[in-house]
């Protein structure tokens, strides 16, 4: 199959902003979550998983054509995938405990975590199923990590000031009335979808 | 080739690719080459980078107290850190007063030798040594309680204040791969320069409370680092207010045999309250009782905090520790010298007993404990 014919930047602005990683396909919304309580960490996790689904894209789009496809082993891409945003995110914790060691302590527990974050492995299977080139293919993930980024930035500046306000009922309060505002950041986002369409 | 084979060899192979560049990046990433750390602007040590400040320099044979073992949950292991490695982290933060993050203090567990260091330390922490010692005996005070008496080796002394701590070295066994260390208050005398004693009570899953209940014996060879602490009989006139539980009785063990034996701080009188649950959870009682009845100026208060069965013929207090402490101090405790409150044992306790002593107008400044997290 050949790679649709998108050009670069409107494939790199529907991912960030039209079809939003989290917000159009809500993959990787725990960590989106629990992490936007607090802006700073909700900052290091957007760097983290935006430099994650961007590495992993490029490395997952190499595999996929030089190694699932010529052997006929695509019934195996999943776990090959898997496999492969294992070892990324280790080299990246061991690179960034290296060299910042501030955001290694900040980052803590979650940038293991992101591993299992269903965005990684969700933007490389739609790499897959799209049939994207390369440059395509670095485009669309680094896309959607900053949309990934942009949307737990937008949250977290939401919820500060939520915190703030008395008037949410007790019952609604934390993830409550977090759920309902992502559902309205959802629609937002979602209704510009017809603008850019990213096939 | 077969296409069974195909796929279990492709995700072998990425895999093997993937682990061998883990490899190398820890070889070249994790090294970080000999580095100097300079104590107090005059000694100079040269050491391998890559681990924490707490276990480097005590690869060097200078141990900063740490009552976890570097697990970075009890903040013992304050020290000055001048060199500029990053702001404070997380795990440092709850540890730290707005004072000593400007004073650059830093936890020595938490901060990675990544350059040229310049700290400062404690001069004192020059005279805490390694000793190596044989256990002489092991002694069953309770059912779950134990008196463990080590000789030091090679004929040498260890110089402590009664109510300092060491540090015991617990080796790898069984499950337990790394060697951890565990802080335990001395109840040997002073004057007793060639053993040191430790009250160990088995706590369910303990590492080293385990390893010592389980597995160590007579005639083994142990380690011990030390003395630390803070915790010390104050020279003043005030009377001593002492209140332990279970294996807290070790610090008090060592002051009433050192002041008993030397005749140290004569104007202090001394009241010891001491919490059990039953009767199978006391002990040293005839020897407290005896110390007691011909020792003037001491007061020993047994209290259980179960009622006793008639046969049992408990002849002590009965009733919570905090409880009998404050009708004591209501009542029977002479307030003319003022006190002074010393405690050990569960953080739990220690607080309890700090609210009943201020509510008896002792003032926190004179209350005086080591909490072992």
């Amino acid at each position: 199959m050949n790679a649709p014919s998108v050009g670069l930047l409107p494939l790199f602005l529907a991912s960030i902003l039209t079809s939003n990683i989290l917000l159009a396909n809500f993959l990787g919304t725990c960590s989106f979550i629990s992490i936007s309580k607090d802006f700073k960490s909700s900052m290091g996790l957007g760097i983290a998983v935006t430099m994650v689904i961007g590495l992993c894209s490029a490395i997952c789009w190499a595999v996929l054509n030089y190694l699932i496809k010529p052997l006929g082993i695509e019934y195996l891409s999943f776990i090959i995938f898997i496999i492969v945003i294992a070892g990324v995110v280790q080299m990246l914790e061991m690179i960034i405990d290296r060299f910042s060691p501030s955001l290694y302590m900040a980052l803590g527990i979650f940038l293991p975590l992101i591993t299992v974050n269903c965005a990684v492995l969700g933007v490389i299977l739609f790499m897959q199923i799209r049939s994207y080139n390369f440059l395509q293919a670095v485009v669309f993930g680094f896309g959607s990590g900053a949309g990934w980024w942009l949307a737990i930035m937008l949250l977290a500046s939401i919820r500060t000031k939520l915190d703030k306000n008395t008037a949410i009922p007790a019952g609604l309060k934390g993830t409550g009335i977090t759920l309902v505002t992502i559902g309205f950041m959802a629609m937002a986002f979602i209704g510009f979808s017809g603008m850019i369409a990213v096939q | 080739m077969s296409p069974i084979l195909v796929g279990p060899l492709a995700v072998a192979g990425v895999s093997t690719v993937l682990a061998f560049i883990i490899a190398i990046l820890d070889k070249f990433l994790n090294n970080y080459g000999q580095l100097d750390i300079t104590i107090n602007g005059k000694k100079t040590l040269n050491v391998k980078g890559g681990s924490p400040l707490l276990s480097t320099l005590a690869a060097e044979g200078i141990f900063v107290p740490s009552a976890c073992g570097g697990r970075g949950s009890c903040g013992a292991c304050k020290c000055k850190v001048l060199t500029d490695v990053g702001p404070h982290l997380p795990t440092e933060m709850p540890y730290m007063t707005p004072k000593e993050i400007e004073d650059k203090i830093r936890l020595a567990c938490q901060v990675k030798v990544r350059k040229n260091l310049e700290i400062e330390l404690p001069e004192e922490l020059f005279s805490i040594k390694k000793f190596k010692a044989k256990v002489e005996s092991l002694k069953d005070l309770t059912y779950d309680i134990k008196e463990l008496y080590l000789a030091l080796e090679d004929k040498q002394e260890i110089e402590f204040q009664a109510g300092q701590y060491v540090q015991l070295v617990v080796p790898p066994y069984g499950d337990i791969v790394e060697s951890t260390q565990r802080a335990y208050s001395m109840s040997s005398r002073p004057s007793d320069k060639k053993h040191v004693e430790l009250l160990i009570r088995l706590v369910p899953g303990g590492i080293a409370t385990t390893w010592v209940h389980k597995h160590l014996k007579q005639g083994d060879t142990v380690e011990v680092v030390g003395p630390f602490g803070e915790f010390r009989i104050h020279n003043t006139q005030a009377t001593m207010i002492c209140v332990a539980g279970g294996s807290g009785m070790a610090p008090f063990k060592s002051m009433l045999n050192h002041m008993h034996e030397t005749g140290a701080f004569p104007e202090k009188e001394i009241w010891y309250f001491f919490g059990a649950r039953t009767q199978k959870d006391m002990f040293y009682l005839e020897e407290l009782r005896q110390l007691a009845s011909s020792w003037p100026r001491f007061h020993f208060v047994p209290a259980l905090s179960e009622q006793p069965t008639s046969e049992e013929g408990w002849t002590g207090e009965v009733g919570l520790i905090t409880d009998v402490l404050d009708r004591y101090l209501q009542g029977k405790v002479d307030k003319a010298k003022g006190f002074e409150g010393y405690l050990c044992g569960s953080p739990g306790m220690i607080n309890a007993c700090i609210n009943v002593m201020k509510k008896n107008a002792m003032t926190e400044d004179k209350i005086y404990f080591d909490k072992f997290a």
